[in-house]
């Protein structure tokens, strides 16, 4: 916003003119910072991705140090307590938002991409292009999702690049469809018509013109993305296919919590996780939901 | 000749099979002159247009004849060559304002994009000339347009800049389709004035497209009457008013609105609708919505061929008046 000082009619006007002028990208940033629920949302995946980026210098232990005192209740020493093996578990919860960050946005980052360019040059091309790619995206979605990621991780060994390759491999379909459908919209735009009209060139329409347009509905998908992922993740993680001990992840973390006993009487073994998990999808979500009224013009 | 479309046959793709939208048109374009060529919607005017630059989509292909600009079938050349010419030779504006400006861009952005693509310009020199085109199209203050996103603007602002864009390149040919029906009518006049200015300025020949005969009596120097696919009526803007010669063009007149008819009175139209195009009458197109029909209309399609001196139309009755009865048929009461 700009500098009202005083209350003279030209600074009045002076005040319209900045408000338009104000760039494209500060215009969307004001429209965020509205969405109060995303602005926290952001803090708060902000400061996760800080955490998995400093563990080493935060963590107050070695996540994988075994100590002496097994499962010992939260004490000044290890504030959430130990696991079954005595080891620290706020510095296994810490490590474990590297294994997270990394399966949500690695996943994500690659799938969008490669869904978004195989959805758009599959509607803008059309014709046979379009209707292979489809029936591939039709055969890909009718696999049963879960059942072909354990068999894949259990045939490629469960590493963390592995789940997000798997992950990403599945994922893709949904974007692809969603993109070709709001291309196919896009296309039959009368400024895509006006800019082929003026002799832009087909990648710079299809990726300049027709893309950024298709960007709101993309933008919230991937967030849910992040989300899911992570979810996946934390549920294969903890059916023992997905990150293997002892490298810490939510998913397996929970894992003790398959006995009673834990469940009913070491409550710092699993809440923590949990919450983290929760705290996690919740926060990526609300980030999604701003960014979607943020990249809407015409609010 | 700056365009010369000669006998173009354009048809488009369906699920019942392949419809004749535009059959055998043709239209001479000279250098610097203004061609208003006005039908119902649905009689191909809009299709020729998008013929010139080829803008036909995946459905539609140009199946005969040749347009021919600046000395090269545009209907031949490849879409590398095409892109070359579209924007830098020839640039087209469209009916809806509102919504052939992309949304998430500034209007300085695609200004700047186009004038980037079909000139030397570089950097600030671009902007600046962006600014002086839009000054030119008569925006006030034209460096806050330029930051400006398109939603912020009014219809007949958007259709500044689309006019701004087209003509940034200085292309030979403007294309106009319908440039003024989405707008106001207050709004219409300031347009159509702003084109005729520029069009002087910057010396580019302009095909026009209506169904708004106010507009072709504003704008054009020769006019072309369409009719199912077809030229029906071709002569200079005044020849057209008149004495215009074909019973639909007679028909068009009678129905606009004039200040000066009385109250009572109910206000001509031509019966009908123009025929599908998957469905064409026998013999002349226009013989079952026209007054003046014979048995030979039904049987005999006419064609199209001059009367008298640069005045050409596609009637039987128009091209042997002396073997015509003259008197319309009587209306039958619906």
């Amino acid at each position: 916003m700009s500098t009202v000082k005083t209350a003279t009619p030209g600074t009045v006007v002076y005040a319209v003119r900045e408000e338009r002028s104000e760039g494209a990208f500060r215009q969307m940033s004001r429209r965020f910072m509205k969405h109060k629920l995303a602005v926290v949302g952001l803090v708060i995946t902000l400061f996760l991705i800080f955490i998995a980026i400093f563990a080493p210098w935060l963590s107050p232990h070695n996540p994988y140090a075994v100590t002496a005192e097994f499962s010992a209740a939260p004490s000044s020493v290890h504030l959430l307590g130990t696991d079954q093996v005595g080891r620290d578990v706020l510095a296994r919860l810490i490590y474990a938002t590297r294994v997270s960050v990394i399966v949500g946005f690695g996943t994500v980052a690659l799938y969008v991409t490669f869904g978004t360019v195989v959805g758009l040059l599959s509607a803008y091309i059309g014709g046979w292009v379009d209707m292979l790619v489809m029936r591939i995206t039709d055969m890909f979605m009718a696999f049963p999702y879960m059942m072909v990621i354990l068999v894949v991780v259990s045939v490629l060994g469960p590493t963390l690049w592995t789940l997000v390759l798997v992950l990403a491999l599945f994922s893709w379909p949904a974007i692809a469809r969603l993109v070709r459908g709001s291309v196919l919209t896009l296309k039959q735009m009368d400024y895509v018509k006006a800019g082929v009209s003026l002799g832009l060139s087909t990648p710079r329409i299809v990726f300049r013109h027709i893309l950024p347009n298709a960007l709101a509905p993309i933008i919230v998908n991937a967030t849910f993305g992040v989300a899911a992922a992570i979810m996946a993740e934390s549920g294969l993680s903890f059916l023992g296919m997905g990150v293997q001990p002892p490298t810490a992840s939510w998913g397996n973390m929970l894992t003790d919590a398959q006995s009673i006993s834990v469940m009913t009487d070491q409550p710092w073994l699993w809440l923590p996780p949990g919450i983290m998990i929760l705290v996690i999808v919740l926060a990526i979500n609300f980030v999604g939901d701003g960014l979607r009224d943020a990249f809407d013009p015409k609010q | 000749m700056l365009l010369e479309i000669k006998d173009l046959k354009t048809v488009f793709k369906t699920e019942k099979g392949e419809v004749t939208s535009v059959d055998g048109v043709s239209i001479q374009v000279g250098k610097g002159e203004t061609i208003g060529i006005v039908g119902e919607s649905g009689c191909g005017k809009s299709v020729t247009s998008l013929s010139v630059m080829r803008l036909l989509g995946k459905n539609g292909r140009i199946k005969e004849g040749e347009v021919r600009f600046m000395g090269k079938d545009l209907a031949k050349l490849s879409e590398s060559e095409l892109r070359q010419m579209r924007g830098g030779e020839m640039a087209m504006i469209f009916q809806e304002p509102m919504t052939s400006l992309n949304p998430v861009f500034t209007v300085g952005n695609q200004l700047v994009e186009a004038i980037r693509l079909h000139s030397d310009l570089k950097g600030k020199a671009m902007e600046e000339y962006a600014i002086e085109m839009l000054k030119k199209v008569g925006i006030p203050r034209p460096d806050a347009i330029m930051k400006s996103f398109p939603h912020a603007l009014s219809g007949g602002m958007r259709q500044r800049v689309m006019i701004a864009m087209a003509l940034s390149c200085k292309p030979k040919l403007l294309i106009a389709d319908e440039p003024t029906t989405a707008l106001d009518v207050t709004i219409q006049a300031q347009i159509l004035n702003l084109m005729k200015g520029l069009r002087e300025e910057i010396g580019a020949s302009i095909m026009l497209i209506t169904h708004d005969l106010g507009v072709i009596a504003e704008m054009a120097d020769k006019v072309v009457v369409m009719y199912a696919g077809q030229v029906v009526e071709e002569t200079d803007v005044y020849t057209l008013f008149e004495n215009p010669l074909h019973p639909y063009t007679q028909g068009l007149m009678k129905s606009i609105p004039h200040l000066h008819n009385d109250t009572g009175d109910t206000l001509e139209s031509i019966p009908g609708a123009v025929p599908p195009l998957t469905n064409m009458p026998a013999g002349c197109r226009f013989h079952d919505r026209c007054a003046f029909a014979s048995e030979k209309c039904q049987l005999d399609a006419p064609v199209f061929k001059p009367v008298t001196e640069g005045h050409s139309v596609r009637c039987w009755k128009a091209q042997e008046p002396e073997v015509w009865q003259l008197e319309p048929r009587e209306e039958e009461a619906v």
